[in-house]
């Protein structure tokens, strides 16, 4: 398990320096909603770090950092956890 | 890609709900007890790669960005089931934690990105085949390139059914700005495949590892 999470720092590491410096420029689906006008129907909602800002640190890159890491370190606890779930059984009957 | 709330409709998106949990429960039940530990560990590597790997948008012209999705890549890593329950796990924590990608919209995005994405890749790899590493270089492209354009065009079918936009500037719009967001998948599907087989040959499927 050790080299998963070399695997898993490795990620951190990505999402931690190159995430702040991803384009913001619009995505390809909100580019489309934006020229065929559906851009407004979009519902906005409330989450614990909506759009990657952590609370407290909104608009810096330290704050995308620490919400790209958090998420790293979520998915890979919960990807894991259900790939444990999954291995087979050891007991008969 | 990532479709948030408002956009579909109520039919639209409930359907595609329903459909996403069938295809969850289908996945979980092909997926129990066929995990070896090696797998286990490719798909917490792979889903916290593809969570990092998605943060990251990349410019490509007209005031517009994109990045790479991975479905195809973790298909073509741990076969469709198994990446539809990663896809499933980082699109859970995106719209939970971040709000990015609606709620309601989940079952839409699972099987854009969790389920289209990976099918068409996965093809496309194995029609091409992956004997040697340039060959499965190749696949790699082909399948992140036509596995990013068969999930835009299916969220713009899926756009145009609920009546949010006409069929078919909808789709001629998704599919030509993905072609070239694809373009990029393409590359970063290439380039992960042509390393894991200098690297991990074994975790590259059909490749023919020879023992000089």
């Amino acid at each position: 398990m050790r080299s998963v999470w070399i695997g898993v720092a490795l990620a951190a590491a990505l999402a931690a320096f190159a995430s702040p410096l991803a384009s913001s420029l619009p995505d390809g689906l909100e580019r489309v909603a934006v020229d065929l006008g559906f851009a407004r129907r979009a519902v906005p909602r409330g989450a614990p770090a909506a759009d990657y800002e952590a609370p407290g640190l909104e608009r810096t890159a330290l704050g995308t950092a620490v919400s790209g890491v958090s998420g790293v370190l979520a998915v890979a606890l919960l990807a894991i956890g259900l790939g444990k779930a999954l291995r087979p059984r050891k007991e008969i009957t | 890609m990532h479709v948030p709330d408002g956009f579909l409709s109520t039919p639209v998106w409930a359907t595609l709900d329903a459909v996403a949990v069938g295809s969850v429960a289908v996945a979980l039940r092909r997926a129990k007890g066929a995990l070896g530990e090696k797998q286990v560990s490719t798909l917490g590597v792979a889903s916290a790669f593809t969570f990092a790997a998605q943060m990251v948008n990349f410019p490509v012209g007209a005031g517009t960005s994109g990045h790479y999705v991975g479905g195809a890549m973790l298909a073509i890593l741990l076969g469709p089931s198994v990446a539809l329950l990663a896809v499933f796990v980082v699109l859970l924590v995106q719209a939970l934690l971040f709000a990015d990608g609606g709620l309601l919209a989940l079952g839409a995005n699972l099987v854009n990105m969790g389920i289209v994405a990976p099918l068409v890749g996965l093809a496309a790899f194995r029609i091409v085949g992956s004997r040697t590493p340039r060959r499965a270089a190749v696949g790699g492209f082909l399948a992140g390139l036509l596995g990013a354009e068969a999930s835009a065009l299916a969220a713009g079918a899926q756009l145009a059914i609920s009546g949010t936009a006409p069929a078919g500037p909808v789709l001629l719009a998704m599919g030509g700005v993905h072609l070239v967001i694809g373009v990029g998948e393409g590359l970063v599907t290439a380039a992960a495949v042509r390393f894991l087989c200098r690297a991990r040959p074994d975790l590259v499927p059909g490749l023919e590892t020879q023992r000089a």
